[in-house]
């Protein structure tokens, strides 16, 4: 802590940062552009001088930039004085000469940081007189837009992308008054991660480019606030829509989760919820043609196959809420309902649960913080991408440690890269391919998933000689000893694992390395991924497996399916036999899968965008989610449920959203807690609901005019403290409840630092989430045992491993065409000494039925795998790992 | 690919530098030096060869002056646009050039003889008007001598 002086008032402040930091925390509007609270100060656009002074004396003073000035004992400042406003005008002018002035045409304005700090400088008039520079713009993909002209030459842009996500394919180029922040040429941008661009940018030179194919202004938006639905990770967002279309999703800051950013899959996946592809109303079977029916219709047809209740099974889903699976667990009873996780997946997550009781589970914020990590048998950015830019910044801790003792500050960024270099921390990543981690990694380990297994078995004995040992091949035995010392003598060791290579040995590894390491009296974090939003909540839940309902071969009377496509879930034999067997199939789902196509009954089920529920993410934190949307004629999973079972007189007093959680939290110990994760819909304040719309949303009494000159009051929402209305405050709202971020002279993004008890801390108002596994039961457990034996591969046989896709193998993103357009071709890969030539077409044998692909030459793969992508649209589900022959057609 | 040359020269380059990616400006001048101007290939090859990006060693091409990235003739003109060289007839001698050739700056003669550029300060001030051809500096020029160096570069 020290004393500083801004304008006279004596303040209390972090000393280990500098001045811009400070005095923004401290709630002063000093304008500011280049520096980024995630990436530090370079004092590039000199837009934050501030007058110092030497001492209480000194009435001279001098201009310097607050964000390159420590927050030193007694350091004085002055953010008012005439001659550092003046300079920053000037500053906010010269940056202005050849801003194209296009505000009105661009998808940033009223949203736009450049148009904020412009209007805060006080420069309102234009004095330059000549023609303006012009670029190029260039094609980046289909999920940013480029348009160069506005560009103030900040350099956040380029910052973000290479020196925080790591990709190298965006850079500036050419000198002064040209400088140019694009590609070498046109193309698709490379990272998971550009869509962040977006809000890095402070002016409209990248924007969200699906938002501009139906482009709606910020305040003219309702927004919620809502959970992302397309991995485990469980980032916040902000989804936007108006007249019934979600526009984009906006990053929802957490501090303990996502933070500033979130992945392009998160962030465009929105796109399906508009698809359509969308089931809007309850089909029914009669004969070979499919009916549209009346939702009372439909619930009576529903109610009617239930019949008495004693042959239905019910399967839920690791993609809905737990309200939503819980609904479906009370409607059939727990001991008939069936988790819907696919083949083998859940006693490898209830593997994982059982292990998170017994050691830490960091956040993503504690994961940043780590300075060794060792990722073993997970490709974390194509499961948990957030996770994986999270890892990217452990990269960087420990040659941070280099810059801390040369005494330069963490916040100064170019001063710690002058210092670091392109150095790298010690990371280490095991897993059959390269991943996209892999130029962070000071090594990794290539192997058969029982190798990888030995690996990590071997890594735990060579931490703590207590932990059985393992046979890993001596070619290994340097990297073993490395890895073990890495971790050992680390501040803040890291595993991170999954269910990825469906491998319990690999798990039990990994939490065997966390064990090692907490008997040898260091404290470690274990992360395992999880594929779904929701994989996590469901696995608590402790369903029977969904194999042994698919295998029983029991006559069910009616099977309830809950947004859960089986033929993902389990190979394409299994399931027809499956849905043959059933006397009537029931899907609540939001697309037309395979297995709603299948069903006698299907009820359209709300997205995320239009309905409200309790997630899980990675690390066991409950966080809930409510509607952008207002109601139609899709509705929650559990409203289903609630509306069939009230018709046959069960479960009558659910009426809302907290009536269902509160039902969970109370049936279920595990859940305990779960209700305080966000406010009540009875919450206000001064007797209002918080507002989803900014108070400048226009054209509310006129959008419906051409029907009735009457305005229609605003939809009612039992299951949210939020209106759909403009009436109200969101200043003074719980962190989990804020739809949107707006503060007065605050439009864009950076509105956010008006809600943060400091910077990069906590939202005022928390908690966000509440994290149901607390590692109480640790201490000293058993080391799990018998790493297998490795196997030998079979002549001319390949261990096809599943590889996942960031954009292709989420089920429901395959209805986003943003990022449907990216996601690859099915192939088969693996090392040239397989024989095959790259491109070749092949078909391989698996659970008896034959696929086809190409072939793909990697040549990093070991002898004897081969990668095939998961969960492509329109590909048959495989039973994964399996020995596969492969043949050239 | 870099030819033989070309990689034995950066060779020599790279023992002077501890990281790779260091050597990337001696690397581009060595290509141009080969292959007169900087292709998106050229580039592409070098990047094989230090582990950068095509985009890594765009950034820095587009920096300097004296590497090109379009194609430029036999022999590159760079006419000084600086204060000094502007004050001592910079404007004259700029015309006389592009007349004798028939070419506007940041063009190539038809025989692929001339690139003409504009370049700002020489460090030869005090003999303006300044030119360089190719690595040649002239002071003093005027319209009257331009004919006379240019006879010297076929």
């Amino acid at each position: 802590m020290a004393t500083v002086y801004i304008d006279g008032n004596r303040h209390d402040a972090d000393a280990k940062q500098n001045m811009l930091h400070v005095s923004l925390s401290l709630g002063y509007d000093l304008p500011f552009f280049c520096w980024h609270p995630a990436m530090g100060s370079i004092g590039a656009c000199r837009q934050c001088a501030v007058k110092q002074f030497k001492d209480e004396k000194d009435t001279k003073g001098r201009l310097v930039m607050a964000c390159l000035t420590p927050a030193l004992e007694d350091t004085r400042i002055s953010i008012a004085d005439q001659e550092a406003q003046e300079f920053r005008a000037a500053i906010i002018e010269g940056l202005m000469l050849h801003h194209p002035h296009d505000c009105p045409v661009c998808d940033e304005g009223g949203e736009c940081h450049l148009q904020d700090m412009t209007y805060l400088t006080g420069h309102a008039y234009r004095r330059y007189r000549f023609q303006k520079r012009t670029y190029r713009n260039q094609f980046l993909g289909p999920f940013v837009n480029h348009e160069m002209n506005r560009c103030i030459q900040c350099y956040r842009c380029v910052r973000f992308y290479r020196g925080y996500a790591g990709e190298h394919d965006l850079n500036s180029f050419s000198i002064h008054h040209t400088v140019y922040f694009g590609r070498h040429e046109d193309g698709i941008l490379e990272s998971e991660f550009s869509g962040n661009l977006a809000e890095v940018c402070p002016t409209g030179v990248f924007t969200d480019r699906t938002l501009g194919q139906h482009y709606t202004r910020k305040w003219d938006q309702t927004y919620a606030p809502s959970i992302c639905h397309s991995c485990g990770v469980g980032c916040n967002i902000s989804p936007g829509q108006r007249d019934g279309i979600v526009r984009r999703i906006l990053n929802r800051y957490n501090h303990e989760v996502n933070g500033y950013f979130i992945c392009d899959r998160g962030r465009f996946s929105y796109e399906y919820v508009n698809s359509p592809e969308r089931i809007r109303a309850p089909l029914v079977r009669r004969g070979d043609e499919r009916e549209v029916i009346e939702k009372d219709e439909a619930v009576k047809i529903f109610a009617e196959m239930l019949g008495s209740g004693e042959d239905v099974i019910g399967i839920g889903s690791p993609r809905a809420s737990l309200e939503a699976n819980f609904a479906l667990r009370a409607l059939v009873g727990a001991d008939r309902f069936f988790s819907g996780f696919s083949t083998g997946e859940q006693r490898l997550i209830e593997l994982m649960l059982s292990i998170m009781q017994t050691v830490h589970v960091p956040s993503l914020r504690e994961v940043e913080a780590c300075d060794a990590v060792l990722i073993l048998g997970e490709d974390v950015t194509n499961v948990a991408a957030r996770m994986a830019l999270a890892l990217r910044q452990s990269a960087r801790r420990e040659p941070q440690k280099k810059a801390l003792a040369a005494r330069v500050p963490l916040w100064d960024d170019l001063g710690v890269r002058q210092v670091t270099g392109d150095a790298i921390g010690p990371v280490f990543i095991a897993f059959p391919c390269a991943t996209r981690l892999d130029d962070v990694a000071e090594a990794t380990y290539r192997g058969r998933p029982d190798q990888i297994a030995q690996f990590g078995y071997a890594v735990a004995a060579a931490i703590h000689s207590g932990a059985p040992p393992a046979n890993t091949d001596a070619s290994a035995q340097a990297l073993v000893k490395r890895i073990a010392e890495a971790l050992r003598t680390a501040e803040r060791p890291l595993v991170v694992s999954g269910a990825t290579l469906r491998n319990e040995a690999i798990i039990g590894a990994a939490a065997n390395i966390v064990y090692a390491l907490e008997r040898e009296g260091r404290s470690a974090g274990l992360a395992f991924t999880m594929p779904e939003a929701n994989t996590c909540g469901l696995g608590l839940m402790r369903a029977r497996a969904l194999e042994e309902a698919l295998e029983s071969r029991v006559q069910y009377g009616t099977v309830v399916i809950l947004e859960n496509d089986l033929y993902r879930r389990a190979t394409a034999a299994i399931v027809d036999e499956f849905l043959a067997r059933a006397g009537n199939v029931v899907v609540l789902d939001q697309v037309n899968t395979r297995t709603a196509a299948r069903a006698n009954l299907v009820l359209p089920v709300a997205s995320f965008a239009e309905s409200a529920g309790t997630l899980v993410n990675f690390e066991s934190r409950a966080q809930r989610f409510f509607p952008v949307l207002p109601p139609s004629d899709v509705q929650e999973s559990w409203r289903w449920i609630t509306d069939v079972a009230t018709r046959r007189g069960e479960f009558g007093s659910w009426n809302s959203l907290d009536d269902v959680t509160a039902a969970v939290e109370q049936e279920m110990p595990i859940f305990r807690g779960i209700t305080a994760a966000a406010p009540p819909s009875s919450y206000r304040i001064a007797g209002e609901k918080i507002p989803r719309q900014p108070h400048r949303y226009s054209g509310r009494t006129a959008t419906l005019v051409n029907i009735s000159i009457h305005e229609p009051p605003p939809p009612d929402d039992p299951d949210s403290p939020l209106a759909y209305s403009m009436e109200g405050y969101t200043y003074k709202a719980p962190a989990s409840a804020l739809p949107f971020l707006w503060a007065p002279g605050w439009n864009s993004a950076r509105a956010l630092l008006k809600f943060q008890e400091e910077i990069n801390g906590p939202l005022r108002g928390g908690p966000v989430g509440i994290r149901l596994i607390r590692g109480d039961r640790r201490g000293a457990p058993e080391f799990f045992s018998g790493a297998p034996e490795p196997v030998n591969a079979p002549e001319r046989r390949w261990l096809a491993v599943p590889i996942y896709h960031l954009f292709g193998s989420d089920e429901l993103t395959h209805w986003a065409p943003a990022i449907s357009s990216l996601a690859p071709q099915p192939y088969v890969a693996v090392n040239e000494r397989a024989g095959f030539r790259d491109g070749a077409p092949v078909a391989f044998q698996s659970d008896g039925a034959t696929q086809t692909a190409v072939i793909k030459i990697r040549s990093e793969i070991p002898d004897g795998v081969a990668a095939v992508p998961a969960g492509l649209r329109e590909t048959e589900t495989l039973r994964l790992p399996a020995w596969i022959s492969i043949e050239a057609i | 690919m870099l030819s033989a040359e070309e990689k034995a020269e950066l060779d020599r380059e790279l023992q002077q530098y501890p990281a790779r990616q260091s050597a990337c400006i001696d690397a581009m001048k060595i290509v141009q030096r080969h292959r007169r101007w900087l292709s998106d290939e050229a580039l592409r090859d070098i990047g094989e060869y230090l582990g950068m990006s095509v985009a890594d060693l765009d950034g820095v091409a587009t920096f300097y002056n004296l590497l090109f990235r379009k194609p430029v003739g036999r022999h590159v003109v760079m006419i000084c646009d600086s204060v000094t060289c502007w004050i001592m007839g910079y404007e004259k001698l700029r015309d006389t050039l592009m007349n004798r050739l028939g070419v506007s700056l940041g063009e190539t003669t038809s025989d692929d003889r001339f690139t003409v550029l504009p370049i700002v300060c020489l460090g030869n001030c005090d003999k303006a008007p300044t030119l360089m051809v190719d690595r040649d500096t002239y002071g003093n020029v005027s319209p009257e001598t331009v004919e006379e160096i240019l006879a010297r570069y076929k």
